[in-house]
């Protein structure tokens, strides 16, 4: 796995200039992953969503390689695509046999989990060759901080509010990292906080013959009501509190890939973001065990999995 | 003259099929959905015999499936797929951008009825709903149009001046499904027809990168995109034609956009398009051993619609009735007779016109039927009926 000095050496895939707010999470994600994939091209696909728009604006782009965006909810069968013609061409002697390339899908939580699930799905299941990365900061940000599947328990959003008759969003969040290990694919959770973590999960995803799955942490500083300055250390916080276990799945077995000794309590995490702030209101002191409790659920749930202490 | 061609007894599915094995797609996307799957299937089975080199892309949905061609396409693949129905509905969204990223994508249609209620059946609900959505749509009257328009669509679709995805459609059950006769290409002959296809513009020339679907919302460069586009659709009818001329010659078969049968000096005359044209040009034939001046238009190309031809084909006739396949809703009549009737308003003396909806969700279209139009067109030039009336013709 590359260290820091050899990743520094290795092509940038987004430049700078782009349009992506001070701090968002998606960027930094996209520059981890990419500088990942060593010398070899890339082709990218993009969902539609911040990432793509702030980064295409006709007649620019701050892709250095290939990119298609083609709809919100099928960057996943779209880079399938790009793929499969990879390989029709190469059976039809129009590309040289000994080419190599990589396929990458970006997607955002709304993207992916939710409207982009089935598309993904079908993409994992039938064994493209490609990488699919999650930027997950729970919610539609692109279209103004709306829930999502991957929303946690009890945060704010525009369509998950705070009244006299509910405290933000009710549901808990879906587990969309588990659900794509099940299809027996590569599968990694990873954060923008732990780069080398990060790094090392997407070179082996590049590695894998096959495809290959990795949801990233990913802070907004809008929608999560954060100064720019303070989203690596809040994806850190998040690592720490459980609330984002580091861990992958690999060939079935379920690794966790980044220790935490003594979790801190979420509130940690939380606090910090005013999409929490209702929570720590002293009437909703029970909702704030609820979180607790729905994380340390998630906490064993993955720590099972991983044969680990929990 | 043309070149020696094997004739065989087959289905328009397993024609289509044929010509997509002959044009060897780099990329098929895959999903099935009926009355389509026997194309699909047939294409399965040239796989697993290894006579294509094709990518098979078994995708989980019609959406899924027009996905995956745009990326091949855009990577720079010569992409074929087929659909029907609710999965060219299921696909609207995908057809937009097939056209707006300007993928020569060629498809298959299966023309059939929209749910609700649930029908399997011919009808042109699902192409018409997706007639503005920037594809090229030729229409097959028999099997061996499916054939022969599907070999023309790639040529269409990757010609430069055109650069835009192409649908052939062919009608549910009737002419996919029913044996008919037809006649075959070599192999050779046909691929030295279609010809290999060298993008300009693909994602995997990774040495001159290029950026596809960008977002081009500010500045009003969206509104000149839509331009270029529907200035490709425009040359597209100059090509269609060109590669029209040239498919007669090497096939024998003769191809225009609109096609006449007794159109010389006909006073009566039906417009339809697909399989309907045959039952037409049928009647048509026994009223003109009775004396009566009846003549069939078929329309082999909707987009771009051909007004021109259809304004000059009918000039001089007394009645025209209109034959439509599907609904519009509220509209004024429907799709054809919408697009007919607008290329009669130029025109210096302009026939009387009907429309029909008839055989929605695979209604029988019995010949007695169509004698009632010519009866009704007889009735209406003497002023027996009102022009632009919009009759259900068959419905109970």
């Amino acid at each position: 796995m590359a260290n820091i000095k050899e990743l520094s050496h290795n092509p940038e895939g987004l430049t700078g200039g782009h349009r992506l707010c001070a701090g968002c999470g998606a960027s930094i994600t996209v520059r981890q992953v990419m500088l990942a994939a060593g010398g070899t091209p890339v082709v990218t696909g993009c969902a539609t969503g911040c990432l793509e728009v702030s980064t295409t604006i006709y007649p620019y782009t701050s892709w250095t390689g290939p990119f298609i965006h083609n709809a919100f909810e099928n960057s996943a069968a779209t880079v399938s695509g790009v793929e499969a013609a990879f390989k029709g061409l190469q059976r039809a002697g129009k590309i040289p046999a000994d080419k190599q390339m990589k396929f990458v899908a970006f997607g955002g939580d709304g993207g992916t989990y939710d409207i982009g699930l089935q598309s993904l799905s079908g993409a994992m299941e039938r064994g493209h060759d490609m990488v699919y990365v999650c930027y997950d900061n729970g919610a539609y940000m692109n279209t103004g901080i709306q829930r999502s599947s991957a929303t946690p328990f009890g945060a704010w959003a525009t369509t998950a509010e705070v009244g006299k008759a509910q405290q933000g969003k009710v549901q808990r969040r879906k587990d969309l990292t588990s659900i794509i290990a099940d299809h027996g694919v590569y599968a990694a959770q990873a954060s923008i906080s732990h780069w080398k973590d990060l790094t090392n999960k997407a070179e082996k995803a590049f590695a894998v013959k096959g495809p290959a799955f990795i949801n990233v942490l990913s802070p907004c500083p809008r929608g999560w009501r954060t100064l720019p300055s303070a989203s690596v250390e809040i994806a850190k916080l998040g690592v720490q509190t459980g609330f984002w276990p580091l861990f992958e799945v690999e060939d079935g077995h379920w690794r966790q890939t980044v220790k935490v000794m003594n979790r801190k309590p979420v509130t940690e995490f939380l606090k910090p973001q005013g999409r929490f702030k209702h929570l720590f209101t002293p009437e909703n002191a029970e909702l704030l065990e609820a979180v607790q409790g729905e994380v340390d659920r998630y906490w064993d749930y993955i720590m099972r999995r991983c044969d680990c202490e929990a | 003259m043309a070149v020696e061609q094997k004739t065989v007894a087959t289905t328009g599915n397993i024609m289509v099929a044929e010509a997509m094995r002959q044009s060897a797609p780099d990329v098929m996307a895959a999903y099935p959905i009926t009355p389509q799957t026997t194309i699909v299937e047939e294409y399965a089975k040239y796989v697993a015999q290894g006579r294509v080199h094709t990518e098979y892309v078994t995708v989980e949905s019609e959406h899924s499936a027009m996905s995956a061609c745009i990326g091949a396409s855009a990577a720079g693949a010569r992409v074929m797929t087929a659909t029907s129905s609710q999965g060219l509905a299921y696909m609207w969204e995908q057809l937009h951008i097939a056209s707006g990223l300007r993928c020569p994508i060629v498809m298959a249609n299966a023309n059939r009825a929209l749910a609700a209620p649930i029908n399997i059946h011919c009808d042109h609900s699902d192409i018409m709903g997706a007639r503005d959505t920037g594809w090229v749509i030729y229409f097959a009257e028999t099997a061996q149009e499916a054939y022969d328009n599907t070999l023309m669509s790639v040529r269409v679709a990757e010609h430069p001046d055109v650069m835009l995805p192409v649908m052939t459609t062919l009608d549910g059950f009737i002419t996919t499904h029913t044996i008919d006769r037809a006649r075959l290409l070599s192999d050779e002959d046909a691929a030295k027809f279609v010809g290999t296809y060298t993008p300009e513009h693909a994602l995997l020339d990774t040495d001159n990168p290029t950026s596809h679907g960008n977002f081009a919302s500010l500045g009003g460069t969206y509104f000149e995109f839509k331009k270029a586009q529907r200035n490709a659709i425009d040359r597209s009818m100059e090509v269609i034609k060109n590669v029209g001329a040239e498919f007669a010659e090497l096939s024998g078969r003769p191809f225009d956009v609109v096609e006449g049968w007794g159109m010389d000096d006909a006073e009566y005359v039906i417009i339809a398009i697909g399989s309907t044209a045959g039952n037409c040009r049928h009647v048509a034939r026994e009223l003109r051993a009775k004396g009566v001046a009846a003549g069939v238009l078929k329309i082999r190309v909707f987009r771009p619609f051909p007004f021109t031809e259809v304004a000059e084909a009918i000039k001089g006739v007394k009645a025209v009735a209109v034959l439509d396949r599907s609904e519009s809703f509220g509209a004024e009549g429907g799709p054809v007779f919408l697009e007919v009737r607008s290329a009669l308003y130029d025109m210096e003396t302009r026939p009387l016109v009907i429309n029909y909806i008839y055989g929605l969700g695979g209604a029988d279209v019995k010949l007695e039927l169509i004698q009632q139009v010519y009866d009704d067109l007889v009735d209406l030039a003497d002023g027996v009926h009102e022009s632009g009336r919009l009759v259900y013709l068959g419905a109970r």
